[in-house]
Parts: structure tokens; C-alpha cells; sequence
């Protein structure tokens, strides 16, 4: 690759920080109305929900490995389990699956 | 309430360095097939740090693309990052811009899904660093080591691990749904429009998170306040 690959991630770079860094300076002591800040606060739970559906089902080109996944995340996740149990808990489940394949 | 600090930070963030593990070993590997050098595809990780918009940059590299696209190609794949960093401004402790500038670097998908999720309000800037510090890291590394194995997992263990990030966002989003409707909706409503963007091909995958995100948040917000409840 040429110099053109270093200008590209340097381009790269500077485009994912800007809108990262942005709202966590530029927002820094400032109070925002109610009604947005309960729109903000709203966020991390929706986030979540576009974040996990529908790509959990897309993880392998065999849907059944995305569709067990799933149902052994939420599973063990109702069962009560913490962050760090359903992730490994899940890649068990998944890693006997295929073993079975 | 007890504050915490850097290595309650590095403890909350073990499932997203387990997770980036396989990604960040792949994205090595891809990078090595795509011509990257070793120094050139750690560079990037060590720069950029923003998973989807990596792998999408090796496809438009292979296939030829101008760097300013593929570089305009990256802000609009990160661009619902602008979301993220300002929910995550009313949870984070008021601090110096410049920490703040420093930290925002690490906040990806899953950094913040991880902080913005935490019971108490004012996190501490350093309980960030230290989730942001062992998720950076795990990428880094795993990235310089893929593409210096040039091989992947065991393709069982790859196919196991590839639900790692998915099951944390579920092991992160299912203690706060138990009894709270409010929370079980915004997240069904959003997924339900980001499938329905992704099914229908209506918009790209970045922009598909932003809007169905925003929308949620936006319409349960007016539900709420209709109803006379924050």
C-alpha cells in the first residue's frame, strides 16, 4: 500500500472522533431542556434494541447458529445471570452446537 | 453511593474485550489478505478503534475506492456515535473538557452500552478509562495478532464467539426490562424499525441504528409526558 493508506485511516481517524467527541465537550455544563434530556436518557435502552435486533440473527451464514444464540442469551440473561455469564454462557451453548454440526 | 473508579471500569469491560477478541483477530486477518502491512492495519486499530467502519474500509480498499469516499463512507457508518456521546453526557460526572475529549476517542457501540447502562448517575471519568482502556486494548492487540498469526480460530470456536458482543448487549439490556415497561418498549419499537429498515433496504445500517434509536427514544418520550409521567 502507498502514502494513500495513512491518509485514509488519518481521515478515517479524525471523521469517527468528531462525532464522538463533539456532544461530550460542546454539551459539558450545559443544561438542556427536560424533554431532551429524557429523550437522551431513553437512548441507551433503544440503542440497545437496534443494536441487537436484527443482526444477532445474521452472526453466521447458518441462521440457526444466530437464532440459538439468541435464545440462549435472553435464556440465561431472564435466568437472572450477570453481563460476563450470558456472554460465555452463549458461546458455550454455540460452540456445542457446532461441535454437533 | 459508592463511586468507582478505573478498575471497577477495567472489570465492567472484560465482556467487550472478550467480545472484540474474535472480531479484532479477524479484522487482522482481512486486513492482511486485503495488502495492509502489519504496521498499516494496527495503525488503523490503534487510530480509527470503530469495528463496523473498519471492516467496510477493507471492502472499499479491495475494491478500488477513493480514499475520500471511504473516508466520508466511515463518518456516515460512525455518525450515530453524535447520539451515543450526548446520552452519555448526562450520565458522566462534569469534568475537564480535555478528559473529556480524551475519553470520548473510546466510545464505540459497546462502551457505551456498557457505561450508559450502570445504575448510578455522575459516573466517574475514570471508571470510563477503565472500560475504554481493556476495550481498546483487547482491539489493538488482537488486531496486530491477527494479522501476525494470519490464521483464525478454530472455525467452531469463531462460529461460538461471533454471538460474544450480541449476548452482552442482551446481558446489559435484560436486567433493566424486568418490570419496566418503559424500557421493554423503547427497546422493541427500535429494533422492530431497525429490522424493518434493514428488511426493506431503506437505509444503510448507520444510518438505519440513528434513526430507529432516535425515534424510539423520541416516541416514548411522548407517550410519557402525555400521559403525565417522566
Amino acid at each position: 500500500m502507498g502514502s494513500w493508506i495513512w491518509w485514509t485511516i488519518l481521515g478515517m481517524a479524525l471523521v469517527t472522533y468528531i462525532p464522538r467527541a463533539i456532544p461530550l465537550t460542546f454539551l459539558e455544563g450545559r443544561e438542556l431542556p427536560p424533554s431532551i434530556q429524557n429523550i437522551l436518557r431513553n437512548i441507551p435502552f433503544a440503542v440497545l434494541g437496534a443494536l441487537i435486533f436484527p443482526a444477532i440473527f445474521f452472526i453466521q451464514e447458518n441462521i440457526w447458529f444466530g437464532v440459538i444464540g439468541a435464545a440462549a442469551a435472553f435464556g440465561i440473561a431472564l435466568l437472572g445471570a450477570n453481563v460476563m455469564v450470558v456472554v460465555l454462557g452463549s458461546i458455550a451453548v454455540l460452540a456445542v452446537y457446532s461441535l454437533f454440526l | 453511593m459508592e463511586q468507582r473508579g478505573f478498575s471497577a471500569g477495567l472489570k465492567a469491560g472484560v465482556s467487550i474485550a472478550i467480545g472484540y477478541f474474535p472480531v479484532a483477530l479477524t479484522f487482522g486477518l482481512l486486513a492482511k489478505t486485503t495488502g495492509l502491512s502489519l504496521l498499516e492495519a494496527t495503525a488503523m486499530s490503534i487510530f480509527v478503534f470503530a469495528g463496523a467502519a473498519q471492516y467496510i474500509s477493507l471492502s472499499l480498499i479491495t475494491a478500488g475506492v477513493a480514499p475520500a469516499v471511504i473516508i466520508l463512507n466511515t463518518f456516515i457508518v460512525n455518525i450515530r456515535h453524535f447520539l451515543m456521546t450526548a446520552s452519555l453526557n448526562e450520565k458522566m460526572q462534569p469534568d475537564a473538557r480535555w478528559k473529556k475529549a480524551l475519553y470520548a476517542f473510546g466510545i464505540t457501540d459497546e462502551s457505551f452500552s456498557v457505561l450508559a447502562i450502570q445504575k448510578e448517575d455522575n459516573l466517574r471519568t475514570s471508571f470510563a478509562a477503565g472500560v475504554i482502556s481493556i476495550s481498546y486494548g483487547s482491539w489493538v492487540v488482537f488486531t496486530a495478532l491477527g494479522h501476525l498469526i494470519g490464521a483464525n480460530l478454530p472455525e467452531f470456536l469463531q462460529a461460538a464467539m461471533s454471538i460474544a458482543l450480541y449476548a452482552m448487549f442482551v446481558g446489559l439490556l435484560v436486567p433493566s426490562m424486568r418490570g419496566n415497561r418503559k424500557v421493554v418498549s423503547l427497546a422493541a419499537i427500535a429494533a422492530i424499525l431497525n429490522s424493518l429498515f434493514y428488511f426493506t433496504g431503506w437505509l444503510t445500517t448507520g444510518w438505519a441504528i440513528l434513526v430507529s434509536t432516535l425515534a424510539s427514544a423520541i416516541i416514548i418520550e411522548l407517550i410519557a409526558s402525555k400521559g403525565g409521567r417522566s
